[in-house]
């Protein structure tokens, strides 16, 4: 089945049932490197397996800075 | 202790908000507030802090001024290229409110010396520029209960967040950045305009301010993203790690 979600503010389809460890890999983004926020809230990181992705969820990729 | 009439007058912009009022002044009076870094974020933060009445200021920074720092540490002047950025900034902020007390630390903060820096303040805003620092700062933060204003910029956008962690629900520094991104780029290596710069530290100098006195929603368990390009802002929620190393432990000891 096709989940629509949204990405960085881009609509996309991903084939589920998917779980945000696996959004991780589909985007080849490597955990700890990055912050996934899902519908306003940072996703805990060790939670990444059981937090389903479902349809409507909108993520944004969370760069992290340390610039000062 | 009563305000005098001089601080009446210099503080009366605080003390006429509801929210601030001679009492908040006091607290911030008696603060003690440890900036690290005093550079792009600490200048503007510093200046404000210092403007507030901040009573006791710490500023942790190693560095000396340097040319190419002008474009945006507000703090330094092109005459004070060369000299210690921690010495210079004591002068400049002692000169603009003689009520802050200023303690320098020209050092580098790591995690041996964190703790010891840290103990004597009552709240930390670090605004320095590598990952490796604010992991320290924040571990001593967690250790010390202290609470922590995080401030970080890159290129065109900037992080503001309040740490508290509890043990419960709030979180620490560690449990949103895990470990340093690849190739982790500072302000030494990256573009960055000063404006953003001014816009980061300042904000997070109003954190400080309502983290102090007590006053609007605190910023402990969310962070903010501003967007210098597309000049918005969004709030989300940052949830503790219930597997984070650092704060894991705190629940049970509380």
């Amino acid at each position: 089945m096709t989940i629509e979600v949204t990405i960085n503010g881009e609509p996309r389809g991903v084939e589920g049932p998917l779980t945000v460890a696996d959004l991780l890999v589909l985007l080849g983004l490597t955990r700890g490197k990055v912050a996934v926020e899902r519908n306003l809230e940072i996703v805990p990181r060790s939670t990444y397996e059981a937090v389903a992705v479902v349809d409507g969820d909108r993520f944004e990729i969370v760069r992290f800075i340390g610039g000062g | 202790m009563a305000l005098t009439d001089a601080q009446l007058e210099r503080y009366q912009r605080h003390i006429l908000l509801r929210e601030i009022g001679g009492v908040g002044q006091r607290k911030l009076l008696d603060a003690k507030v440890l900036v690290i870094g005093a550079g792009g974020l600490g200048a503007p933060a510093l200046l404000y802090l210092a403007a507030a009445g901040v009573g006791t200021l710490g500023i942790v920074d190693d560095d000396i001024v340097s040319l190419s720092n002008l474009q945006r540490q507000i703090l330094y002047v092109t005459d004070e290229i060369g000299a210690p950025k921690a010495a210079t900034a004591e002068r400049r902020l002692s000169a603009l409110n003689p009520d802050t007390a200023i303690e320098t630390h020209a050092a580098r903060l790591t995690a041996a010396n964190a703790a010891e820096i840290i103990a004597r303040y009552d709240l930390v805003l670090d605004g320095c520029d590598n990952f490796e620092t604010r992991f320290a700062v924040s571990d001593a933060c967690v250790a010390l209960r202290k609470p922590l204003v995080s401030a970080a910029i890159g290129e065109f956008d900037g992080q503001i967040a309040v740490f508290r962690p509890d043990g419960k629900t709030l979180p620490c520094y560690r449990c949103f950045v895990a470990e340093a991104p690849e190739g982790a780029a500072t302000c030494t290596d990256q573009g960055v305009v000063g404006a953003l710069a001014g816009v980061v530290g300042t904000w997070a100098a109003l954190e400080v301010v309502k983290e102090i006195v007590g006053f609007g929603e605190s910023l402990a368990g969310r962070l903010v993203l501003f967007d210098g390009l597309s000049a918005e802002t969004r709030k989300v929620r940052l949830r503790r790690d219930p597997e984070c190393p650092v704060c894991r432990g705190l629940g049970a000891h509380a």
